[in-house]
């Protein structure tokens, strides 16, 4: 049995791991003992990548490219490729993942159990939006092959379905053209939500990419960056910057507390708000900003960490995002982690994705046991009256009845359940 | 265009080199393996990196010296031979290897008769135009023996002095032989140890090593290089302490 866990660093609980391969993975998947549930680079939050005491298929070492067309930017690969490793390979030939999320540091079945989501979702949707083929394998050894034309319920029951349709093992992805490496950014401070809400509406139109950073602590009125950035021809006469950085232990207690908390908040607001303006960004620091520190979720401490990510119908989105400013003010949790985001228009990909119109929040917490569930607790009732929901990739802790109120095709998608496979999450919020 | 020659090109470590070189320049890779279908797969990963490179794939016995010599005549036929690298392996069960002798041969021949077969046979094409690079896998197993896997350790340390064997003799000539000593890395050979925990370099950062070793031509290197410092003591720590230790 080996320790595996997520990266909120929750828990560690023991499962019996086994690393898939090419040659045998639908023997491995299909022989006991089940249930498992497939384990890429356990870069979710909580436990939707865990399966304690039971089977973790881990998919790491499915890692090859298969093919990629550099005239249609069609790219087949298996399901354990990191999109790091993609990104690498296709952007100095013109090409580019079309969404990512803020860490390319996760394999792509990893990105397709989850729908990811990234800083482009008004103009390019989710990750599975891009999916054109997939190769699942089931436990009763049943193989499923599906795309945009053949078993696309099956596609859309897969692509955010938490890993629980089967195990994917092989993926077709149309990239996205693009003149280069570099994004031109702009860099906006806010000192309120409703100039937040201003600035993502008015940017939509001409930006690919809005995300705002918010102050958690800066008071009633919600202070904050809010940061866009288009793909440019233009590239700067300075190298990208590639400095590696490492936490290389765990400190005994969070470096995340009321102490450092507004403090850090303040100064990060202020020196934001001085460089505001326009400049010229590499897309790994624009998109990928913490993973330049290896290992950063140990600054939580030993207990580890909750990530909270909602998002909230965009009819409620101002007044409940400021219900939940409040609450955690009043509380004084919270992390300068915090993302304060708008999702556009486009109807999801997945029976189970988690974005759908409206305002996404994304906050990190230091685990302090009760003290910090109370504080979900309210966040919960302000998200289920709002009509909002919860995204299971960041999840440990949401209770059933906001993930059946939350998302209403739960049944239909229980349809194609695998019920070889489970996880935690699983188990906590469907039962098995 | 390069010519790289690489033997046991499925395996894990291989496969690391190789995806290194092609994203460096486009090269034409001589991929020998036992399965055409798993060398089809590392040529259509590595083709899909580097779509400017060519593959050949060869398959052929390991064991058998006249199939070892057709494979390396028909990859040195082609075309003159840059760099070549004899990977493949395999880590028996070392209790295994001790009541069935028939897995005891295998490891033997595996991992130190038919490296140093491919060594041979290659050198001696790289002898012919005075110029090419060998590496050779061997293992931080071979530097003693120990009870819990000498028969995978002597045949890397068979492996070890014959590589010595020809850096002697191709001294002073356009050829070079690097040895290369990795830890215990992550890779399916090792999958079963990687479960008991313990340290475990990772397959793409032993690559790197390689392909530095290859390309400033050193004589050995231990990989990660920390190794180098572990096995020395190892190698030094007298008998009747040694007799005693659980390693």
């Amino acid at each position: 049995m080996t320790p595996l866990s997520s990266w909120g660093r929750l828990e560690a609980p023991l499962h019996y791991a086994v690393p898939l391969s090419r040659e045998k993975a639908s023997e491995q998947i299909s022989g006991p003992p089940f249930p498992g549930i497939a384990y890429g680079m356990g870069r979710s939050y909580g436990d939707i990548c865990l399966n304690p005491r039971g089977t973790a298929w881990q998919t790491t070492d499915l890692n090859n490219f298969i093919s990629f067309d550099d005239k249609s930017g069609l790219l087949r690969c298996e399901a354990g490729l990191l999109l790091k490793d993609i990104q690498k390979v296709v952007v100095p030939r013109g090409w580019m993942l079309p969404v990512t999320p803020g860490t390319q540091l996760i394999t792509v079945g990893g990105a397709i159990a989850n729908d990811v989501h990234g800083k482009n979702h008004h103009r390019f949707g989710t990750f599975g939006d891009h999916v054109q083929y997939l190769r699942l394998v089931r436990t009763d050894s049943q193989i499923v092959e599906c795309s945009t034309t053949k078993n696309k319920d099956w596609l859309a029951a897969t692509v955010g379905g938490m890993g629980l349709t089967g195990v994917v093992l092989e993926v077709e992805i149309k990239l996205r053209a693009v003149d280069g490496p570099w994004l031109e950014t702009e860099t906006l401070p806010y000192h309120s939500l409703e100039e937040f809400f201003e600035l993502a509406d008015s940017s939509e139109a001409h930006w690919e990419n809005t995300v705002s950073w918010i102050d958690c602590l800066g008071g009633r009125q919600g202070r904050g960056i809010f940061m866009r950035g288009n793909p440019t021809t233009a590239s700067p006469d300075f190298p990208p910057q590639s400095k590696q950085l490492n936490m290389p232990f765990v400190p005994p207690v969070s470096l995340i507390n009321k102490l450092s908390l507004k403090p850090f908040n303040t100064a990060y607001f202020y020196l934001q708000t001085r460089k505001a303006g326009r400049g010229i960004s590499h897309y790994q620091p624009f998109f990928y900003p913490l993973d330049n520190i290896r290992n950063w979720n140990r600054m939580y401490g030993p207990k580890g960490f909750y990530q909270y990510q909602s998002v909230i119908p965009r009819i409620n989105g101002l007044d409940a995002t400021r219900a939940m400013l409040d609450a955690i003010q009043r509380s004084g949790e919270g992390s300068f982690l915090a993302v304060l985001k708008t999702f556009g228009k486009r109807p999801a990909a997945g029976m189970m994705s988690f974005p759908m119109h409206g305002v996404t929040l994304a906050l990190d917490f230091p685990n302090k046991g009760p003290h910090t569930h109370q504080l979900f607790k309210q966040l919960d009732a302000i998200v289920q009256e709002a009509g909002g929901r919860i995204y299971p990739a960041k999840d440990a802790r949401m209770p059933k009845e906001l993930f059946e109120s939350g998302y209403s095709r739960l049944d239909e998608f229980l349809q194609y359940r695998d019920l070889g496979i489970s996880s935690g999450l699983s188990r906590r919020l469907i039962g098995s | 265009m390069k010519h790289i020659v690489i033997v046991g090109a499925t395996s894990a470590m291989a496969h690391e080199c190789a995806r290194i070189w092609a994203e460096e320049e486009a090269t034409h890779f001589t991929l020998i393996g036992r399965s055409a279908e798993r060398l089809q797969r590392v040529a259509d990963d590595l083709k899909a990196r580097s779509p400017g490179s060519e593959f050949a794939t060869l398959t052929t016995d390991f064991l058998k010296p006249e199939a070892i010599q057709t494979a390396v005549d028909a990859a040195a036929g082609t075309r003159r031979i840059d760099i070549a690298l004899i990977a493949h392996g395999w880590l028996p069960d070392q209790r295994v290897c001790q009541s069935d002798l028939n897995a005891c041969s295998d490891s033997l021949a595996v991992n130190g008769l038919s490296p140093a077969l491919f060594a041979e046979a290659l050198v001696g094409k790289m002898e012919e135009v005075n110029y090419g690079s060998l590496a050779i896998i061997g293992s931080v197993a071979g530097d003693r023996g120990r009870k819990s896997n000498y028969s995978y350790g002597a045949a890397k340390g068979l492996v070890e002095r014959y590589a010595q064997g020809l850096q002697h003799r191709v001294s002073g000539t356009g050829v070079s032989i690097t040895l290369i000593k990795p830890g215990p890395t992550k890779t399916p050979m090792t999958r079963h140890l990687q479960v008991r925990g313990g340290s475990f370099a990772r397959a793409d950062s032993v690559a790197r090593i390689i392909v530095h070793a290859v390309k400033v031509k050193k004589n050995i290197t231990y990989a990660p290089p920390k190794w180098w410092l572990i096995m020395f003591v190892i190698r030094h720590i007298p008998h009747f302490v040694f007799k005693r230790m659980q390693i």
